[in-house]
């Protein structure tokens, strides 16, 4: 059977680390950045407010539908077509008479409409689902944080929880660069993310683990290249198989799971790369400044 | 084959078996969440004033309030629940108007005692199988049935149609299916000051009333016009009660009295409560996703999982040949797992969940990878081919159980925090991780274990 044989690959990853790691912490410093000026588009989940998704019986404009939404004040309304007849609606307001409103004007200014989705999250609820995804998100890291100490020594759960936090901030930083939409299943699409990318850098880590009586006789660049060229075709093969239907889902999915899929690529391609050059820099970059284990 | 092997291959077709007949048919046995069949979740705050603070009994009250509104308007499975102190969670699957849901629900409780007029004639008592002989006889009195209670509608249509345009008059119906033609109110609920279960001298439970001053005044008036007949009390334009009048009542202090059960007064003298000291509710959230729009999600959702399974397996297979056969193999078990789990533990199965089980396509064959890639290298270090799927399995193990962990704490997390649909994907998530391990494990290395043991000479 025709493979590539990993263990005549010889890369020489830690080469360009300074370079690599240069070049995550500018997109870290960038996602921060973004974070604190553009800050994240968020749902209504967190900020509350009301999201509409009608269908009209006849092909509608999306500017006759604004329109009728300034008739009655609402023209600051987001409005997104899906298609000629299917319209997402979302308001920043959430009490029951700014949809009745909404409603009858679309009815009497537009036409016959079937109401598909309605989401309508009030402030005190918006604001606990902010508590919560944050929480969540701390929770998630140091759980896994602890569960690395426990396994693996320091160190190595020290930079496989620092690749993680890379990931989450890039994460971050390319939805606020995107002004996508945070809502809550885009936290559990980071969660996740967050203990899958992991998965990674515990196999390249148990790798330099397992070769690391030879420290001392090859030293610790060639070691962590060598580990990362053995483990290579699993870290590539294993992030493709979870790309493949990741990516099914971004195209195919529909819009709730697409945006789910959407994270997912990005946290998963993050993760790949970070498990390779982050965790494993890291390491390298502590052990010659104090040559410990 | 080595006995080990037997066992192994035992244990996964048990498996299999016990999944498939849990599984099959598939058709309605998942439970699916409401995003995905189509209905109503909304979440209420209760609100106390003054004069009226929010207490367990006034959330109690809420309740049954709520429930009686829910079944009247007829609604399949009604999930209506306590959050917290102060809210309540209702799940209204299936509803097509979210609008005329949240009316029902949003109102304030209106409680009412009203003059009867009339009433239709009574649903009799529906028929029950063990009381007929035959199939035959059971069917004939089903039929008899159905026929008398398409009676009593027509009739309470017509008793509608009557009082049309007359705002005097209301047609509501009862708990037991009949209508009443009701005239004007004596009562209303707000002098309406306790209303208790308490006993009668024989034992018997009953339910007895109090009114404040204004309220005892028009009692007594009400009472005096129709001795021998009967005073209907309505909540929410349905008639909870419609007691004869034994005699004049002048102190503001009633008792009714029937053959209740304690259960049944004391949940008549909640309902009389909730309409004396109605509680008013916030809608804090309102999730409602058309059935439509569900069922477009459910078909999105099996169309990108297929073809991400078929690109995954056919990667698979390109990839590591006829190991990639047996990780395909696994991966279907695995699936089958998830499914077979997701109808024994009733989980709820939402959007995301879907999203969840796609995700578990791509990483319940990550496991194989590990294995496999490790199996080569101890091959290529010069061991024998059944010794290096011994090593590969036994070292990867290690890793596979380290990468999966650090996963499974993430969506406790999520299960913890999450509500609804996040939960549901918490649940898939989970599920398929615990069957990828075990797939990756067991069903791999059993199907392996027997292929190779037949051709040992071969390379991987």
């Amino acid at each position: 059977m025709a493979t590539f044989d990993a263990s005549k690959l010889n890369f020489q990853f830690m080469k360009y680390r300074k370079l690599l790691v240069g070049i995550s912490l500018v997109c870290i410093l960038l996602s921060i950045g973004l974070l604190f000026t553009k800050g994240l588009n968020l749902g209504v989940d967190f900020t509350g407010g009301l999201v509409l998704q009608v269908e009209f019986d006849n092909p509608v404009e999306v500017g006759s539908v604004r329109a009728a939404l300034s008739k009655i004040g609402h023209g600051n309304a987001t409005i997104q077509a899906f298609d000629d007849r299917d319209i997402l609606l979302r308001f920043q307001a959430e009490d029951d008479d700014v949809r009745k409103a909404v409603l009858a004007a679309l009815s009497s200014d537009i036409g016959p409409y079937k109401v598909l989705r309605i989401d309508k999250i009030g402030p005190v609820v918006g604001n606990e689902l902010r508590a919560q995804a944050t929480y969540s998100l701390l929770l998630a890291i140091a759980g896994i944080l602890l569960y690395m100490a426990y396994r693996f020594r320091f160190r190595f759960g020290a930079v496989a929880v620092l690749s993680l936090v890379h990931d989450v901030i890039i994460m971050l930083g390319v939805y606020s660069l995107t002004g996508k939409e945070v809502s809550v299943t885009f936290i559990a699409a980071i969660l996740t993310v967050a203990g899958y990318s992991l998965n990674d850098s515990i196999v390249v880590l148990d790798r330099i683990r397992e070769n690391w009586g030879q420290v001392r006789a090859k030293g610790i660049v060639a070691l962590v290249d060598n580990s990362i060229n053995q483990t290579l075709s699993r870290t590539i093969n294993t992030s493709i198989t979870t790309l493949l239907p990741v990516i099914a889902m971004y195209i195919f999915g529909g819009e709730v799971i697409s945006n789910f899929a959407f994270a997912f690529l990005i946290g998963i391609t993050v993760g790949t790369y970070s498990s390779v050059y982050i965790a494993s820099s890291a390491l390298v970059e502590w052990y010659l400044r104090s040559p410990k284990y | 084959m080595l006995k080990r092997d037997k066992w192994r291959l035992f244990v996964v077709i048990a498996v299999v078996i016990i999944a498939a007949v849990v599984a099959y048919p598939i058709k309605g046995k998942v439970r699916l969440g409401l995003d995905l069949r189509g209905g109503v979740h909304i979440v209420l705050q209760a609100k106390g004033t003054p004069e009226n603070p929010l207490t367990a009994d006034s959330l109690e009250r809420l309740l049954v309030v709520l429930r009686t509104r829910i079944d009247q308007y007829g609604i399949a499975e009604p999930v209506i629940q306590r959050e917290g102190e102060d809210r309540i969670a209702v799940d209204l699957p299936g509803v097509e108007d979210p609008e005329a849901a949240l009316d029902l629900i949003g109102r304030t409780a209106v409680l009412q005692f009203r003059q009867v007029l009339g009433e239709s004639p009574r649903v009799p008592a529906q028929p029950i199988r063990s009381n007929y002989e035959s199939d035959e006889q059971f069917q004939t009195a089903q039929e008899r049935w159905n026929r008398a209670r398409e009676e009593v509608d027509l009739y309470i249509k017509q008793m509608e149609e009557a009082v049309k345009g007359n705002p005097e008059l209301l047609v509501a119906k009862s708990e037991s299916g009949s209508a009443y033609l009701l005239g004007k109110q004596y009562v209303g609920g707000g002098d309406l000051t306790k209303a208790e279960t308490n006993f009668d001298q024989f034992g018997k439970a009953a339910v007895s009333l109090q009114f404040n001053a204004e309220g005892a005044k028009l009692f007594d008036e009400a009472t005096a016009a129709n001795i021998g007949k009967q005073i209907a009390i309505v909540l929410d334009d349905m008639v909870i009660s419609a007691p004869v009048v034994q005699q004049r009542i002048s102190g503001g202090e009633a008792q009714i009295t029937g053959s209740f059960t304690t259960a049944e007064a004391n949940r008549l003298a909640i309902m009389l409560r909730a309409g004396a000291l109605p509680v008013s509710v916030e809608v804090l959230e309102n999730r409602s996703v058309g059935p439509t729009l569900g069922a477009d999600s459910i078909h999105e959702g099996v169309k990108s999982g297929l073809i991400g399974a078929a690109l995954v397996v056919v990667f698979m297979v390109v990839y590591y040949g006829m190991l990639g056969i047996a990780a395909d193999i696994a991966l279907g078990v695995a699936m089958l797992l998830v499914v077979a789990a997701l109808i024994a533990l009733k989980s709820t199965l939402t959007l995301p969940g879907i999203g969840g089980m796609i995700l578990t396509i791509g990483m319940a064959v990550d496991g194989n990878i590990l294995i496999y890639e490790r199996m080569k290298e101890e091959f290529r270090s010069g061991k024998t081919i059944m010794a290096a799927l011994d090593t590969g399995f036994r070292k990867a193990l290690v890793v596979i159980l380290d990468s999966n962990i650090t996963t499974l704490i993430a969506s406790a997390i999520l299960f913890y925090f999450g509500s609804g649909p996040i939960r549901g994907f918490a649940v898939t998530l989970s599920i398929g991780v615990v069957a990828s391990v075990f797939c990756n494990t067991l069903v791999t290395r059993t199907l392996l274990g027997i292929a190779l043991s037949a051709r040992k000479n071969h390379t991987l």
